[in-house]
């Protein structure tokens, strides 16, 4: 007979029971087993019947268990003590319920417990350290009354722990206790669990639990430690919770992650979930070493289940998902860059950037006229149009697509003052969005165009205003996108500063030397350009301190070669 | 996106109380429109979900139409024949669950047939999980293949959900408009199965609430210099009836107001599905030609027939950007539905 014997309370799927129970027997663990006493008779005396076979099967006395009350921790020990008094040999006791399965070989378990002969399995935490209490009691779990059932009569249950905390009620803590909460199932030493169950105050404590709410996650947990000289504050059994703060169901196809978690017991298991029994029940010859429990390895994709489950997917707008825009982190799906004056001040700024990040480079989105998608496409992922009408409609609705349709892929897009501005508030709100901007740069264009200098004049006045207009909004507090902001003047002077930090914040793969810089457009002419129109009485001042002869400090400027970094 | 969801103020809902006091007042006179002919509604359970349909020359969609939704768990069909002389009257009469009600009258001054499913809601639906969908219009949702809509109106229940919100999906053939052959006998889907995956927006409206859902292959094509036309994609179209709900707009929006809230949250839990819409099966030229005449569609139809020629010019909707379609799961992972938490099993 084994050193490790088996309790398990049920109250469901008794078949199931059965089957999890001989398993354990099979390997020499003696089970006892409490059924909740509102499991009708002939379904009690039929499942006693059909385990009457097996010697090591035992069943205690009844209790009726009900969430949150006294019953679950009454039913653990009258079955700890029948473990104890009828076996002997037994050194470790190991509580479950009826819906746990162990995952791996049962030997593994019992070797793995007599090379730890002194330790007691329990969680066991300070009230102060636990962040995963429900309704937001922790202390007062210890030190209010609790005679209402939480789950039949909430709002009884509810105004009597106001009423408490209104009148300052207060119960004290029998003495010498220090109350610890952590997780219902734990594998404690004959020793351990003697001294609880035999010790003298032990109907003192029994009558302040009882009045103690959720005691089955903290009468163990705060007796153990006054008696075990060695605890290890974990659970054995594998167990997660969703976000509502119940048991996370096991179903089929966890098969694959369960594998990999290495503990020695999961719950809870869907009574169904036939190919989980079937898998875990059947003799596993592992052979792999003795590996020590890893939730670990699995908790990373619960707690994304959890966070997608409360959050939904960033950037996504749909039927079943439409935030407030104040309550998202971000209003898109993946980070992208929005470049201003980069296309008008570089002859080639679109494909050396794509060449340089991998990005996906596009014109100007919101061109008056038609989006320009990369590569001239008239439909982007997701048959998103290039029409400027549908755009228009709903532009941050256009952008939000964009983005969520290309996620995986990082979007770099042309923009100016030019084009249609209804984006500019979205754009500043959204933490994804990186912005960079070269004031003043929109008159490179007028500059070498072939306009008439009066409508460049007054063409001139209107970009500057709108610039004007936007950066205001962006200067403005609760602003989450990440800007950068140049007058051309300064950025002419030192162009390949302002494009290495660009490239470092989209996190290009060779961010350390820039090697090949694009090609500036022919600025010869542009100070006295500039002062040309302020001669016609409009003050440019977007673009910074240019010199009028395009001096820069003493050196004269070429704008006649590209750029090269030595 | 815009930012109104404070809600109204004492005054707008009293005038949304008469709205709809004065909707179901309408629905309820409207009853004399309506002739029986076979009323079954005396083998309706309780607990049974009820379809509603209005319907005019649907003979090639309604074998799968049937199989489909029976599949699904509709226990009866209470359906308005809206002068079909297509053979699809005396196909419904021999349907054993189907009971059947015909009218002569105006579909667009009856509401586009609202009024008159409206009636048949409020006598036969009270208190049940009622559907309303087109003959055209397939449900589905998260789990479908395996759980039925009496698994999923159970779990809306414990969830305290009355409503269930659906995208109408427009599916179009790889090819012409009109150039299939579809046998009604099959799934529309083996011949329709292309859909657009990402263009779709939303904002809500006032002062109903409703998320306003707009986008995909007819817009793309058909209203692309009007946008504000197109057709409106949001649904509720599974809802836990009372005599006192209505709806307003087909099913893009109900009231009371809350029913419109059975989207959105703050994060996405709610659930919601797809109507798979059937629309552009190879008839859909001829009956374009039909309803361009008959001008019984949308509340001013001289605006849309520059949208029954374009269908009538039989073009190709599919493009490059034209996406398959598999399984809701694809459609889960595109971001156009979502389980919200329904479980594929009844774990317990």
């Amino acid at each position: 007979m084994s050193s490790l014997g088996v309790v398990m309370l049920v109250h469901t799927a008794l078949d199931r029971v059965e089957q999890v129970a001989r398993h354990w027997t099979a390997s020499g663990c003696p089970v006892v087993i409490h059924v909740d006493r509102k499991v009708g008779s002939p379904a009690y005396s039929d499942f006693v019947a059909a385990c009457a076979d097996d010697p090591l099967i035992l069943f205690s006395d009844r209790h009726v268990c009900e969430w949150g009350g006294w019953g679950i921790v009454a039913a653990s020990q009258s079955a700890a003590e029948l473990m104890l008094e009828r076996f002997p040999e037994v050194r470790h006791v190991y509580l479950s319920s009826g819906a746990c399965l162990p995952l791996r070989p049962l030997g593994e378990l019992i070797d793995y417990l007599a090379d730890r002969p002194r330790v007691d399995f329990i969680e066991s935490a300070t009230t102060r350290d636990v962040s995963w209490t429900i309704g937001g009691l922790d202390l007062e779990r210890f030190t209010l009354r609790f005679p209402f059932s939480w789950r039949k009569q909430r709002k009884l249950f509810d105004a009597y722990v106001r009423l408490q905390r209104a009148l300052g009620m207060r119960r004290s803590i029998p003495e010498g206790l220090v109350p610890h909460m952590g997780s219902q199932w734990w594998c404690l030493t004959r020793q351990t669990l003697s001294a609880i169950l035999q010790d003298p105050k032990r109907a003192e404590y029994d009558r302040y639990f009882r009045r103690v709410w959720i005691p089955d996650e903290s009468y163990f947990q705060t007796l153990a430690r006054l008696y075990s000289t060695h605890i290890e504050s974990r659970s054995l059994t594998l167990s997660k919770f969703d976000y509502q703060g119940r048991p996370h169901m096991f179903y089929d196809d966890h098969l694959q992650l369960l594998r990999r978690s290495d503990c020695f017991v999961a719950r809870k298991i869907w009574h169904r979930a036939d190919r989980l029994y079937q898998a875990f029940l059947t003799d596993q010859n592992s052979a792999m070493t003795p590996a020590e429990p890893n939730p670990g390895k699995i908790d990373r994709v619960f707690s994304k289940a959890v966070e997608r489950r409360l959050r939904g997917r960033d950037g996504l707008y749909m039927q079943s998902r439409f935030p407030r825009r104040n309550t998202e982190r971000s209003l898109t799906a993946f980070p992208y860059s929005v470049f201003q004056g980069f296309a008008e001040l570089f002859e080639d700024f679109g494909p050396w950037l794509a060449n340089a990040t991998g990005a996906r480079v596009h014109g100007h989105l919101f061109h008056p006229d038609r989006v320009q998608f990369a590569g001239d496409a008239r439909l982007m992922n997701g048959a998103l149009s290039d029409c400027a009408n549908l755009r228009d409609y709903n532009p941050e609705a256009f952008l939000s697509n964009l983005i969520w349709n290309t996620r995986g892929e990082r979007q770099c897009f042309q923009y100016s003052p030019a084009d249609t501005q209804k984006i500019n508030a979205f754009l500043a709100h959204d933490r994804n969005a990186q912005i960079a901007i070269i004031t003043g740069a929109w008159a490179v264009p007028l500059f070498r165009s072939n306009m008439n200098f009066a409508d460049i004049r007054s063409e001139t006045a209107r970009l500057q205003q709108l610039e004007a207009k936007q950066l205001e909004l962006l200067d403005t507090a609760r602003i989450k996108a990440r800007i950068r902001i140049w007058t051309m003047a300064d950025f002419v002077e030192s162009p390949m500063d302002p494009l290495q930090t660009i490239l470092e914040d989209m996190g290009a793969p060779q961010p350390n030397h820039l090697t090949e810089a694009p090609t500036m457009v022919d600025l010869t002419g542009f100070g006295k350009f500039l002062q040309n129109l302020k001669n016609q009485g409009m003050h440019p001042y977007m673009m910074g301190d240019f010199p009028v002869d395009d001096v820069f400090g003493s050196q004269p400027k070429s704008f006649e070669k590209p750029y090269l970094v030595q | 996106m815009s930012l109104q969801d404070q809600p109204p103020g004492l005054v707008q809902r009293y005038k949304l109380r008469l709205k709809r006091r004065r909707l179901l007042w309408r629905s309820f006179r409207s009853r004399h429109q309506l002739t029986a002919l076979s009323d079954r509604t005396r083998r309706i359970g309780s607990g049974d979900i009820l379809a509603f349909t209005t319907l005019r020359n649907e003979i090639t969609r309604l074998p799968w139409f049937f199989h489909h939704y029976r599949a699904m768990g509709i226990n009866h069909f209470l359906m308005v024949d809206n002068g079909s002389d297509d053979g699809s009257v005396p196909y419904l009469l021999d349907q054993p669950d189907v009971s059947l009600w015909q009218t002569g009258a105006s579909y667009r001054a009856s509401r586009f047939g609202l009024d008159w499913l409206t009636w048949l809601q409020m006598r036969y639906g009270h208190g049940r999980w009622t559907l309303m969908v087109d003959a055209d219009e397939l449900l589905i949702y998260a789990h479908h293949e395996t759980r039925s809509l009496h698994d999923l109106t159970a779990w809306l229940d414990a969830q305290g959900c009355e409503a269930f919100g659906a995208l109408m999906l427009d599916l179009y053939p790889k090819g012409r408009l009109g150039t299939q052959r579809y046998d009604p006998e099959t799934d529309p889907r083996d011949t329709l199965n292309w859909f657009d995956p990402g263009a779709y927006r939303a904002r809500r409206q006032h002062p109903l609430g409703n998320l306003w859902v707009q986008g995909g292959v007819r817009e793309r094509v058909f209203f692309a210099d009007r946008p504000e036309k197109s057709p409106t994609l949001n649904k509720i179209p599974l809802v836990r009836w009372s005599r006192r709900k209505a709806y307003v707009n087909a099913c893009h929006s109900a009231l009371p107001r809350a029913l419109n809230f059975a989207y959105d949250g703050p994060g996405g839990h709610t659930p919601s599905g797809i109507l798979l819409h059937t629309k552009f099966l190879p008839e859909v030229v001829e009956k374009s030609r039909i309803e361009k005449h008959r001008r019984q569609h949308f509340h001013d139809p001289d605006q849309f027939g520059a949208y029954y020629d374009g269908i009538i010019s039989r073009p190709n909707l599919w493009t490059p950007g034209s996406e398959k379609l598999r399984n809701w799961q694809q459609l889960q992972d595109l971001g156009l539905m979502n389980a919200g938490g329904f479980p594929a099993t009844t774990g317990k």
